[in-house]
């Protein structure tokens, strides 16, 4: 090779690195985006409304002559229909999660896992369908006082949908247990479920949590299920068979409509939009945390 | 009670002895079996929902299927309606989301694992990835509204929405990839680079063709996911009555989903008739999708042999 | 219960006064052949090991001492395509017969591992694990049993002051006492060893083995070590395995000053292993 085709070689070597590393950097440039979008759009809304009405406030009535900026009833709706949502994924992900990794066959586990991954990857507009025009009608036969929009039909069909993600995750979590600390507990005389109880659980209760803080944040994010399923009126309530507007709900409200750019209605936007940010962010980063001090233990 | 005492629960006993009553419940094969139960009643009642799920919304929607339902525009009356525009629209998206967020993405993941040495920057570059991942959906619209529809004017157009969806499936596609590229044998590299060859052709030739079945995998799941979002392109601000197939990237647009649910927000059973079709034409899409992958990996995976 | 005797055992290495003494054969191991799969781990093992002392199993790296240790509490049971033939008598009760209670025997015969394997819970946790799994719940019956586990392991003295901290925030050394501690609250007979000390340094290496001497008289332990000198020191009787056979077994002082089989001589002598 002559020392000028090398040099251009090397050239070429170093246009190509310095590609690869803008690629990657998108992620942080996307990152300051949101931070960047969100902060000063907020900040346009703080300039009206201060920090007392929202949070001293306890009606969401933005879009109304009559004016309120709670945003009590955005965080309630949002809080109910998670916890129903982590209330039905949790256990049921937890016993899947126990059986896939203790209990079941190779060809068990061959066979569930597709089918986990297969309910993932509906769209949530679907799941949005199926509350609504399914679980609805259904719940309402039990519940008559039910109304057509709730935050249980949502809640419901939110749960199924993060169930794969939970079994998966603490699937992991259980996997990493080591063998060792499941023959300590047998060697005492422990039965299957003893040891899962008392040796394995316990061992994984890292990750575990891990898994749970994280699926509590994808159905604070969530956002078409409810938006079909569990009403726009941001009444502040915890009862599950009434209608409810959480967080995520309320930004499609307002961006199918009319609101004009710029008003203070359009801000509001921006001000719940971060403090779902703000939401999301803390949970995913304390999952993370948890995750990674998990992992180290058994290293 | 003394350890004499033969009731004593730590008693030395004959092994055959049968106890199995006076254990504590979590000792009893009882407790076992009716855990499995528990277990396998779970795993029935998901298959059950996935089916119901899809069907239901298949059986209501397969009746409304036609060409000509496939060849209309929208309009105030259900039976007349069609998602000519919406699904030439998610078409779009889907092609220029492919464009944008393939490469960035797939480079990103070689940048991380081939040529990244572990430092601050790496560090932080891998903190905003995994933070993003977690990001809700609507948050990625609202910064489309911002960036590429204000600021940069590019207006409710394809292109502002491909741009969305491909920064929203991004950290997906990096994170896949990124494993993809980790099940590849260190020695594959050592071997080349021991060679003189350069860190670009060892990845090119050597490493990439062999992750290539992960990162295709990764990169159809997320693009599966791509084409079933609603929320950031409402928040774009996604028209959702167009009657116009998109000619170009700059012309607005709308997509199946959002077409569905336009029409699900109507209280006329009829438009919920609508809904149903949609939504089963974009499970058929993604279900192509999906199969494609599947034969390309097994494509990639019968060459390597 | 008929009860064999073992003659010609002296009961403590160094002591010149031979005791005739008959002792009780506390496990039987009889034509026990092992499988994993196809493959063949141990072949025809006919041992009897006697009560009250500590037994030795020596021998180079996967020559079956640790598969047979694990039979004796069907420890193997755990692992797929093990099949095992023969018998295993403990006081003359044949554990592989059907009808075992599995719970019953490892309750019975206990187990400390070459690593130790604390649970990730309080020192009080782990060692109250046994006793709570077989029924015990009662809180005072709990805090004597720990307490007196812990005496017995040596390990009161050191830990009773953080009886609700993390056992992981123990040395090594400490984890493997508060394992014994663990194994012994359960109220065995036997206690099973498997190089209980390889993974420790020096000093905690013979605190184990000090603990070893001090409950050999209550409990039948045999120990699997690929320390010879450990051997020599510690235990009663020693049997040495080839190639998943038994070569010789019998006191530690005879075998290993004058070993009967030429090969336990090479073993012994450096030879190899």
């Amino acid at each position: 090779m002559t020392r000028n085709s090398r040099k251009a070689l090397r050239i070429k070597e170093k246009i190509i690195e310095l590609l690869l590393s803008l690629c990657s950097s998108v992620s942080v440039l996307t990152t300051l985006g949101i931070i960047a979008v969100l902060s000063i759009e907020s900040i346009f809304f703080f300039r009206e409304v201060s920090l007392t009405q929202l949070f001293f406030d306890t009606e969401w009535t933005p879009l109304f002559l009559d004016k309120h900026f709670g945003i009590w009833p955005l965080i309630a709706g949002t809080i109910l229909t998670s916890a129903i949502a982590l209330a039905l994924s949790v256990p049921a992900g937890l016993v899947i999660a126990v059986y896939v990794s203790e209990f079941a066959h190779e060809r068990t586990r061959a066979f569930l896992k597709p089918i986990l991954e297969l309910l993932a990857g509906i769209p949530t507009i679907v799941y949005g369908y199926f509350a609504l025009l399914v679980i609805t009608p259904a719940l309402q036969i039990i519940f008559p006082e039910m109304g057509s929009f709730n935050a249980l039909s949502a809640g419901i069909a939110m749960g199924v949908m993060i169930l794969p993600m939970m079994a998966s995750l603490s699937e992991d979590a259980i996997y990493t247990v080591p063998k060792s600390l499941r023959e300590g507990a047998y060697a005492l005389g422990a039965s299957k479920l003893q040891m899962i109880l008392g040796a394995v659980l316990p061992g994984a209760v890292g990750g575990i949590t891990a898994a749970v803080i994280l699926s509590a944040a994808r159905a604070v994010g969530e956002t078409m299920i409810v938006a079909i399923a569990a009403g726009q009126q941001p009444l502040f309530h915890f009862n599950p068979l009434q209608p409810v507007e959480t967080m995520t709900a309320y930004i499609v409200q307002v961006s199918l409509g009319d609101t004009p750019h710029g008003t203070l209605e359009y801000h509001t936007l921006f001000a719940v939009a971060m403090m779902l940010f703000l939401l999301t962010m803390v949970l995913n980063i304390v999952s993370l945390r948890i995750g990674e001090r998990f992992k180290r233990m058994y290293r | 009670m003394e350890l004499t005492d033969k009731h004593h629960p730590l008693a030395r006993r004959p092994f055959e002895q049968d106890r199995e009553t006076t254990r504590p419940l979590l000792a009893r094969p009882g407790s076992e079996a009716s855990f499995l139960f528990l277990a396998r009643f779970i795993i029935a009642s998901a298959l059950l929902v996935l089916l119901v799920l899809v069907g239901s919304v298949v059986y209501d929607g397969f009746s409304r299927l036609s060409l000509s339902f496939l060849t209309s525009f929208p309009s105030r009356k259900a039976e007349n309606a069609g998602i000519l525009a919406a699904w030439t629209g998610s078409a779009w998206l889907l092609f220029l989301t492919i464009i944008f967020a393939l490469p960035l993405g797939v480079g990103a993941a070689v940048y991380l694992e081939e040529y990244a040495k572990k430092s601050r920057a790496t560090r932080l570059i891998e903190l905003c990835i995994a933070n993003l991942a977690g990001v809700p959906s609507v948050i990625y619209g609202l910064l489309g509204l911002q960036v590429f529809v204000r600021a940069l004017s590019f207006e409710r157009s394809v292109l502002s929405g491909s741009l969305t969806l491909a920064l929203l499936v991004l950290p997906i596609i990096i994170m896949a990839s990124r494993e993809a590229l980790r099940t590849v044998p260190k020695g594959y590299r050592e071997g080349a680079l021991a060679l003189g060859a350069t860190r670009w052709q060892t990845t090119w030739t050597q490493v990439l063709p062999v992750a290539l079945p992960g990162i295709a995998t990764g990169c159809i799941l997320a693009f599966s996911r791509a084409i079933g979002e609603t929320a950031p392109l409402i928040t774009l601000g996604a028209l959702t009555y167009v009657a116009q197939v998109p000619d170009s990237m700059f012309a607005p647009f709308t997509a199946l989903p959002i077409q569905a649910f336009n029409w699900l927000s109507r209280p006329q059973p009829e438009f919920h008739v609508n809904a149903a079709a949609a939504i089963t034409v974009l499970l058929s899409f993604m279900i192509a999708l999906n199969l494609i992958a599947m034969v390309l990996r097994s494509k990639f995976q019968r060459r390597q042999r | 219960m008929q009860s064999t005797t073992v003659s010609d055992v002296q009961t403590t290495t160094g002591d010149t006064t031979a005791r005739a003494s008959s002792h009780e054969v506390k496990i039987e191991i009889r034509d026990v052949e092992l499988f994993y799969g196809s493959y063949q781990a141990l072949h025809g093992i006919n041992l009897a090991i006697p009560a009250g002392q500590v037994t030795a199993f020596i021998g180079p790296s996967g020559c079956g001492k640790s598969t047979l240790l694990r039979s004796i509490n069907r420890m193997n049971d755990l692992i797929d395509g093990v099949t095992i033939r023969g018998s295993i008598q403990i006081d003359g009760h044949d554990i592989y017969a059907p009808g075992v209670d599995l719970i019953e025997l490892r309750k019975r015969v206990g187990m400390v591992f070459q690593k130790s394997n604390p649970f990730p819970k309080s020192i009080f946790d782990n060692v109250a694990y046994g006793p709570r799994i077989h029924g015990i719940t009662n809180r005072e019956a709990l805090e004597e049993i720990v307490s007196k586990s812990l005496t017995r392991a040596d390990l009161w003295r050191e830990v009773r002051d953080r009886l609700y901290s993390s056992a992981l925030d123990l040395s090594g050394g400490q984890q493997q006492r508060l394992c014994i501690a663990r194994a012994l609250a359960v109220n065995p007979d036997v206690l099973l060893m498997d190089e209980p000390a390889s993974a420790l340094d020096p000093r905690s290496t013979s605190k184990i083995e000090d603990l070893i001497g001090e409950l050999r008289s209550d409990y039948t332990i045999v120990i699997v070590t690929h320390n010879m000198q450990q051997a020599a020191r510690v235990s009663d009787s020693t049997a040495f395995f080839y190639e998943g056979q038994l070569i010789e077994h019998g006191a530690t002082k005879q075998l290993f000053t004058k070993p009967r089989e030429k090969q336990t001589e090479d073993y012994i002598t450096g030879r190899f292993g």
